[in-house]
């Protein structure tokens, strides 16, 4: 069974708010997956060239040829006024939509520069679904980088959708969050198998997949980030279950036991339903844990996921936890986690990324998770280091996920310990 | 407003972001929001740089705009110059910096900070990249250049090489030892590499060698104005080029033009009897106008192909590249946008792309072999070896690059010959490209961005024919049956140009059943 939580947990640990230079992504940066998941949405940044270059950037250069995001670069007219940038921005959309009839759903996605000169992205959704009614429904939310960090932009466009959905009186489950598909299906399975079988997911894989929501609907947060959309489904009614994420054997069961003690699931039934895939994960978790067990492990704050993984690395891979960064602490929903995280590394919230670098340094972590402009820099000064954004791209929730959530922060120190050898050469080349 | 899906260039401070991070002992106070930091890993990721780039962003927030960000650039300013300790500052911002209008230039020239402080105006509402590199290069020069004596020794400049450049790092290796071989020796190198010190001594050399216009003509002409330094106008890529450069250089300085060719074999590799298959292959050219320029030139005398259509991505080589098209006989394309771009190749059926990135994607889709010619660059632009693009090792470089993703002539026959045999079947693809993969349909492609992240390469396209199925009827054309199988005969690398070729021929002769007949009045009609 689990491990008991520990005498003192984090829930009451000072935390460390810096403000400073902030090494993160900005909120557009989720269109990368979001447009994968919706299948028949498009994700029109309204911003500029710095936009575009970025999801090019975050993307890999040209994955797909035509992809399902695009941006509507503001020019020098548009901001002196010479041009209505509304009228503008209906034409392109006339335009893009004219190309692409499979869209359903378009997604104006506000950026720092449309932001700063006030253009109203809600009015053209009204206006644009009143136009495109019933074949598209346009909506509007900020990925902007002076209002949203990374995986914010996630939790912004979940929660842009909130106020369009149907309205319900049954007794429903909601999934919420973004999840590969097939990680989805397993989660719907194992609740089936639990026999929670009225589940829907946000964000539906199509826009056909109807939801809707009330005062019977309960939810379960599947990314720690989604803290407006969940504020967002309580006005509407629906009530949270909180719960660890489900991140881990330890966090999948606890995820899972939470909605069934809400559902009200018989325990000899959610015993013999999770022993078989719990076992499944543990074992695979075990493999990494040999790498990682008694190491040390430093975060950075990037996708807001760093809470959970922390109380997953210490509690299932034996793991010690130096400082675990985080771009937002909500509270409201890391408690569960927060509780079972023990007491000792320091929890930061915000950044200064310079000092945080000389603490990184200071502490020489067995592994660093941070971002992508950290990683290769902190590598040549001989530190380990896991890049945070891929534990945002890969698969990683629920128990078959669990061995591969291991994997990601073990493989940086195995691959270390085989290039052990040209390690003298490494230093050399500095 | 424009609608763009990918993008060749980026904003103007990306290209302030490429001379800082090339150079030593500068550093760039950039005032830009949080996002803006996403730039740092084009530099950690894609180049491999063991280090940060000198850049620190003061990265307010949407709370900071009633307030004060004035006072956040300051802090960021003294917090950088105390930190880094750096020779020199650069200061800017960037396209959300530029709307509050904060005014970094005067900000940072009140805070007496005992260096010099050098503002960059990039207005990223109408420049690009290319702008950037040269912009700001150009405003180092002018602020730090000092004048002084010249050196003894006949000395050179090599200016124009910058971060996240193509192939860069070794065209200045390459061209060090080209103008050592005529005992000119080198004065300093900027921007890569160079300190805002060395920035003060330029005017020591005899001569700038202009490396790439992009980057440093601005500063190539203010240098020629100011301290009288001629440059050099030939970019030496390619045997004619490095020929020419030469004796360029060898006017500037009065030196012989002596040089060591023994390591030059791309002439005899293009002569050797094995690449007569390479003869008349329509090349479709597309990138950089200096790149673009000098590929054409190869393509055309040196390779032996015939230049079907080219074009450049940046508009301030639009005037070159138009003229250099006329002698061409070809009309250029002057776009930045890519699905523009992949339009012109689609409609000009190319056995071959001299491109960039954007271009080898569009090739995989059109089925078409692609080499990458110039930037945007992709972590598989940045080879461990030794990779130049000028001078001699250059020509051999490109030789072997753009021969790479071709059939080769006598695999050709052999796919011909044996094209039902098991190893040689339809689907096997070159031989030296790797096993047969399964095409990826598009659906499958879910998968975001972890490996694109690493840097790593996107999946090689399936296998070559992957966009060229056999038989698709296109409009009202039909094709009859015998028709079909007679395409099916014809081997996989060329089916999908035949098939578009005889739709066409049957379209404009008004043919809406394609006959074996049809199939081969086609071939006579398009024959060369």
């Amino acid at each position: 069974m689990n491990a008991p939580a520990p005498a003192l947990g984090c829930t009451n640990t000072p935390v460390l708010k810096e403000r400073g230079q902030r090494e993160v992504f900005c909120g557009l940066t989720g269109i990368i997956w979001l447009h994968r998941k919706m299948q028949d949405a498009f994700f029109l940044v309204v911003g500029s060239r710095t936009c575009a270059h970025l999801l090019q950037s975050a993307a890999g250069v040209m994955i797909f040829a035509e992809p399902r995001f695009g941006t509507a670069i503001l020019e020098e007219k548009d901001l002196a006024g010479l041009a209505d940038a509304q009228t503008e921005l209906d034409r392109e959309v006339d335009r893009l939509l004219s190309r692409r009839p499979d869209i359903r759903q378009l997604f104006l996605v506000g950026s720092c520069p449309s932001e700063v000169i006030k253009l109203d992205l809600h009015r053209a959704a009204e206006r644009m679904s009143v136009k495109h009614a019933p074949h598209v429904r346009v909506l509007n939310y900020s990925g902007s980088g002076i209002e949203t960090t990374f995986t914010q932009g996630e939790d912004a466009c979940l929660a842009s959708m909130v106020p369009t959905l149907g309205a319900t009186a049954e007794k429903e489950l909601l999934l919420v969050g973004a999840l590969p598909d097939v990680v989805e299906d397993q989660a719907m399975a194992l609740l089936a198998a639990l026999g929670i079988t009225k589940v829907r997911c946000l964000p539906a894989r199509r826009s056909a997949d109807a939801l809707a929501i009330g005062p019977n609907t309960v939810f379960a947060l599947l990314q720690p980030f989604l803290g407006d959309t969940h504020a967002a489904l309580t006005r509407r009614g629906a009530r949270h279950i909180p719960a660890p994420f489900p991140f881990g054997a330890e966090g999948t069961t606890l995820w899972l036991q939470a909605i069934a003690t809400e559902f009200g699931v018989d325990p000899d039934l959610f015993a013999k339903v999770t022993a078989a895939p719990r076992a499944r994960a543990e074992k695979a978790v075990a493999a990494a844990t040999q790498t990682l067990s008694g190491k040390s492990i430093f975060f950075f704050p990037d996708s807001q996921l760093e809470i959970p993984l922390a109380r997953f690395l210490t509690r299932e891979c034996g793991m010690t936890a130096i400082e675990v960064g985080t771009p937002f602490l909500h509270r409201d929903l890391l408690g569960p986690d927060l509780a079972l995280l023990a007491h000792g590394p320091t929890i930061s919230e915000g950044q200064d990324v310079d000092k945080q670098l000389t603490r990184a340094r200071a502490a020489r972590a067995d592994l660093t998770v941070c971002g992508l402009g950290l990683a290769n820099p902190l590598e040549a000064e001989g530190m380990a280091t896991k890049w945070a954004i891929e534990l945002v791209f890969t698969p990683v929730h629920f128990y078959e996920q669990a061995g591969d959530l291991a994997a990601l922060f073990a493989r940086p120190l195995r691959r270390r310990a085989l290039l052990a050898p040209l390690a003298p050469d490494m230093e050399a080349a500095e | 407003m424009k609608l763009t899906l990918w993008t060749y260039e980026g904003p103007p401070h990306v290209g302030a972001m490429r001379v800082a991070t090339a150079m030593k002992g500068l550093h760039y106070v950039l005032h830009a929001p949080q996002g803006d930091t996403y730039a740092d890993l084009l530099f950690t990721m894609i180049e491999r740089r063991d280090h940060r780039p000198p850049v620190t962003y003061t990265t307010f927030q949407a709370r900071d705009l009633g307030g004060d960000t004035a006072t956040l650039f300051k802090s960021a300013c003294q917090d950088a110059v105390d930190r880094f300790a750096p020779e020199a500052i650069i200061v800017g911002a960037s396209c959300t910096a530029e709307l509050i209008q904060d005014n970094p230039a005067g900000l940072a020239g009140s805070m007496n900070l005992g260096l010099p402080v050098i503002a960059l105006d990039l207005p990223s509402y109408q420049r690009k990249e290319g702008f950037g590199t040269d912009e700001t290069f150009l405003q180092i020069v002018r602020h730090l250049a000092q004048p002084c004596a010249r050196t003894e020794q006949i000395t050179a400049n090599l200016i124009g090489p910058t971060a996240l450049g193509f192939r860069h790092r070794d065209d200045i290796t390459e061209l060090t030892r080209l103008l050592s071989e005529m005992g000119i020796g080198l004065n300093v190198v900027a921007p890569m590499g160079a300190r805002p010190s060395d920035i003060a001594r330029l005017g020591a050399a005899h001569f700038n060698v202009l490396m790439y216009p992009e980057h440093a003509e601005s500063a190539a002409r203010w240098l020629e104005t100011n301290f009288k330094q001629p440059y050099t106008k030939t970019v030496p890529i390619g045997v004619g080029a490095t020929r020419d450069f030469l004796a360029e250089v060898s006017k500037i300085t009065g030196l012989a033009p002596k040089t060591d060719t023994t390591r030059l074999r791309l002439p005899w590799w293009t002569r050797s009897v094995d690449s007569t298959y390479l003869t008349g292959k329509r090349v479709f050219i597309f990138g950089d106008g200096t790149h673009v320029a000098a590929a054409a030139r190869i393509a055309r005398e040196e390779m032996g192909f015939e230049v079907a259509g080219l074009g450049c991505f940046n508009r301030e080589m639009a005037r070159p590249i138009r003229a250099l098209a006329k002698d061409y006989g070809v009309e250029a394309l002057i776009s930045d946008d890519y699905l523009e771009v992949e339009a012109a190749i689609a409609a000009l059926q190319p056995e071959m792309i001299l491109g960039t990135q954007m271009e080898r994607h569009i090739g995989k889709r059109l089925g078409i072999p692609c080499a990458v010619i110039s930037a945007p660059v992709h972590v598989q632009d940045f080879p461990a070896r030794y990779s130049p693009q000028m001078g001699w090792e250059g020509a051999n470089v490109i030789f072997d690059t753009w021969v790479h993703p071709l059939v080769m002539g006598l695999e050709e026959h052999l796919l011909h010959m044996f094209r039902d045999d098991f190893e040689f079947h339809d689907d096997a693809g070159a031989s030296h490209h790797g096993g047969a993969h399964k095409p990826r349909e598009a659906a499958a492609e879910a998968a975001p961005a972890a490996a694109e992240e690493a840097g790593s390469m996107p999946a090689e396209p399936a296998s070559l024919d992957q966009a060229v199925p056999v038989v698709q009827p296109s409009g009202d054309i039909v094709w009859l049956s015998d028709a079909e199988a007679e395409l099916k005969k014809i081997p996989f690398f060329v089916r999908g140009k035949a098939r578009r070729n005889t739709e066409t021929y049957a379209q404009t002769k008004g043919v809406t059943a394609i006959s074996v007949e049809t199939l081969y009045e086609a071939k006579a009609h398009y024959a060369r």
